[in-house]
């Protein structure tokens, strides 16, 4: 079976260089108009940022722009979170604009983030006039300097004539080979002198040809490695969401009947309902994932990346097995494990071509059992599910909280999550079935990224609900965004899973730090009896403070009300809406493996290590 | 720790040698030495660095890492046997009239040249590996040496072939 567009029904996201296309009669354009009209031409309908003086001369000719919705973002950094919000649920890439100096320094941490998640993003800036770079000059920084480490590329524009060549070069390095942030800064005189543009121009990346083609001499060899294995795990990494393989997988996973685990970047690449799937690896994986790789006799990595969060202490993980490491970046085949079978190519070609190898094993008569496997599987997922605690005082428990909005939640929903503790439990705690319906910051940790993460999808597919599932520490980063949402019809949900602390830290405060809670109290929640050294006060009020940016905001502080105010949520779409989750603050996440050990010291609650039965004296 | 020579061709843009030295320090390797020009081709300019490998952080992660930058066109290792490695070294030595004639001895033994004289120091240029330097400079050093500058190795491949000719087709291709 051919494993092609037509076969799986499901389009590319990665634009094709057009080909034979005519190039259009020059305009006479400024430098600005002519950035505008190539924003056009490749096909970036949304762009979220704020002018200022550099970038000034870009934004006139924006407002007359019919293709190109420019949103007003309240911070640069919601601008670019917006924009890998914006890619990660269209499969596009995202937009972002500021001007220079602090503008565009404010969107270090958004390229940061998208670098490191690999996300596509064009980030364009404005620059003091070329005569002036290097003077100091008001609202001068050296973002290309600055950006070199956190890009997958980034150009300086000092030229109008170059201006549609470099815009063709960022959008085309941002979404091919392995995806990431390219940044444009363009300096005000090139914005301002007069030029031509004419479309498409020639693009001159002599150094940039991405290999995603996979070799059919490692194809095969890893097909071999996969019916003769014993304990194989298909480890499931982004770079499956970011190809589109996602049909091809599910037909890899049913072909083989190995086992699949999905990182944190991954969720949704794999029905999460599947038989097949057993839960996400890493730190607070599921018991079923984190004992899987460390006992199996081959994985099968498949646009992963051997993340420290997920291999635990390095050299302790997964002792036993071959790797079969396929990504479409060379650079990451043996950089962590070294690979028994390397396979450098696009994930959605590498599946394809595996299912047909795959299959040609299977016609010539042998086939992986993996039956015995299977038992051990079950009897770990059986045993050590995820699960939580009620907490016995009556208040809310922030699993249940974040649960209940992933079941109540309209079909094709997307979430958001910031970093922490309610960022784990909404990977473990909602159910994903599809891909592009979990957008967080996994690789950079970036607290702060749900809301505007979540106003860029809502932008980008504006028929899905999107729920932004953020924690009261996250939430005080950037809610300033909501006012964007209020205003420009982008109507977000944000639950703050509110525990009136900074959680994830206080969890390694209560678990390594003898219960010292050195900053980690934030004080947002409700004033309990007086007496907790972490009692709230209530500040801020986020019910006033939502109302205060636009918003339809709820408190909910009792199981009872909760799915009441969840449906009460889902059924306003005429605006955000924000709801005050009081949860109890001493919820942790679990399992966890310790930072610094091996992935066999997984913990499935507090001081309940799973028993394998591989102990002697069992 | 282990030596590796290698020859990258880069386009010649403003801050291509800015890229690779930063990706060296962020990446945490080290750079023995580095040296740039143009080569035959005005658009393509030549970098060879000695990179000094520990164990830990193979070459090939260096290659790897250097190949994902957009402006670098292609990367060659040349191992000592295959290719010819020079330095220049540029060195004023103190010297009186007793012991200037020694010094040029030494200088003639290694085939270096005398470049500049005084009353108080000759300045020697020399080139060669960096063995036969470092002899040199071991031989001059009880006279004092004043001043000492050296440049980063230089190599090419041995033999007719040429590592640029691909990467020129790959830039008229683009063009």
């Amino acid at each position: 079976m051919p494993m092609t567009e037509q076969a799986t029904g499901a389009h590319h996201p990665q634009p094709r260089p057009r080909s034979g296309g005519h190039q259009s009669a020059p305009e006479h354009v400024t430098g600005a108009q002519s950035l505008i009209r190539s924003l056009e031409e490749v096909g970036a309908d949304t762009v979220f940022g704020i002018p200022g003086g550099a970038i000034l001369p870009a934004y006139d000719p924006l407002m007359d722009s019919t293709r190109v919705r420019h949103v007003l973002v309240r911070h640069e950094q919601g601008a670019g979170h917006a924009a890998t919000g914006y890619a990660q649920a269209t499969g596009k890439v995202g937009v972002c604009m500021a001007t220079s100096g602090p503008g565009a320094t404010n969107l270090v941490t958004p390229i940061a983030d998208a670098h490191m998640d690999s996300v596509p993003m064009v980030a364009i800036t404005g620059q003091v006039a070329s005569k002036a770079i290097g003077t100091d000059a008001f609202q001068e920084a050296d973002i290309v300097g600055i950006t070199m480490p956190i890009t997958k590329h980034n150009f300086l524009v000092t030229k109008a004539e170059d201006i549609p060549r470099v815009i063709a070069q960022a959008f085309h390095i941002a979404a091919t080979g392995r995806p990431g942030p390219v940044l444009v800064d363009i300096a005000k005189d090139a914005l301002q002198a007069k030029t031509t543009f004419s479309w498409p121009p020639t693009m001159d990346l002599p150094g940039y040809r991405p290999v995603t083609k996979p070799h059919a001499k490692q194809i095969r060899e890893a097909a071999k490695l996969i019916t003769q294995a014993k304990r194989p795990v298909l480890y499931v990494g982004g770079g499956v969401i970011k190809a589109g393989a996602t049909a091809e997988l599910k037909v890899l996973a049913e072909l083989t009947g190995a086992p699949v685990t999905t990182t944190l970047m991954a969720l949704g690449a794999f029905p999460d309902s599947h038989p097949l799937h057993v839960g996400m690896p890493g730190m607070h994986g599921a018991v079923t994932a984190v004992t899987a790789l460390q006992k199996a006799d081959l994985i099968v990595a498949l646009g992963a990346r051997f993340d420290d969060r997920v291999t635990g202490k390095l050299d302790s993980f997964a002792p036993y097995a071959k790797i079969v490491h396929a990504d479409i970046d060379p650079a990451e085949i043996g950089k962590n494990r070294a690979a028994d079978v390397p396979i450098v190519g696009d994930a959605r070609e590498v599946v394809a071509d595996l299912v047909q190898a795959v299959q040609k094993e299977h016609a010539e008569g042998r086939q992986g059992d993996y039956s015995a496997w299977w038992h051990d599987l079950n009897r770990w997922r059986e045993t050590y599910p995820l699960g939580y605690d009620q907490p016995d005082n009556g208040s809310l428990s922030p699993q249940q909280v974040i649960e209940r909005i992933g079941q109540l939640a309209p079909e094709g929903t997307i979430f958001a999550a910031g970093v922490g503790q309610h960022q784990m439990w909404a990977a473990h705690y909602v159910q994903y079935e599809k891909p592009a319906t979990w957008l967080n910051s996994g690789g950079a940790g970036t607290m702060g990224y749900a809301v505007p993460a979540a106003m860029g999808a809502k932008a980008g597919a504006p028929g899905q609900t999107v729920w932004a599932i953020d924690g009261d520490g996250c939430f005080q980063m950037t809610n300033q965004e909501l006012t964007t949402c209020a205003l420009n019809n982008i109507p977000i949900k944000v639950a703050i899973i509110n525990n009136g602390a900074l959680g994830m830290v206080r969890q390694w405060q209560t678990l390594f730090y003898n219960q010292r809670y050195s900053n980690t109290v934030l004080h947002s929640g409700p004033d309990a009896d007086g007496k907790q050294p972490s009692a709230g006060t209530r500040v801020p009020d986020f019910v006033k403070l939502s109302e205060a940016m636009g918003c339809y905001a709820i408190r909910c502080e009792s199981p009872d009300d909760l799915d009441k105010v969840i449906e009460e949520a889902n059924s306003i779409n005429d605006r955000p809406v924000v709801v005050d989750f009081i949860v109890h603050e001493d919820a942790m996440v679990w399992p966890m493996v310790a930072a610094g050990t091996s992935n066999d010291e997984i913990m499935a609650a507090r001081d309940v290590r799973p028993d394998f039965g591989d102990n002697e004296d069992d | 720790m282990s030596k590796h020579t290698l020859s990258v061709l880069v386009e010649n843009k403003p801050g291509v040698l800015a890229r690779i030295t930063a990706l060296f320090s962020r990446r945490g390797f080290n750079i023995d030495s580095l040296a740039v020009g143009v080569t035959e081709h005005p658009e393509i300019s030549r970098i060879t660095i000695v990179v000094n490998v520990i164990e830990d952080l193979p070459l090939e992660q260096v290659t790897k890492q250097l190949n994902k930058l957009v402006n670098v066109l292609k990367i060659v290792e040349l191992e000592s046997g295959s290719a010819v490695q020079r330095e220049l070294v540029l060195v004023k030595v103190r010297a009186d009239n007793e012991t200037r004639s020694q010094i040029v001895e030494i200088v003639q033994l290694f085939r270096a040249k005398t470049v500049d004289v005084s009353p108080e120091a000759v300045t020697i240029e020399a080139t060669g590996g960096s063995d036969k330097l470092s002899a040199m400079l071991k031989m001059l050093e009880p006279y004092g040496i004043k001043e000492l500058v050296q440049s980063g190795t230089i190599a090419i491949g041995r033999g007719a072939r040429s590592i640029t000719d691909r990467s020129l087709r790959a830039l008229d291709r683009s063009a």
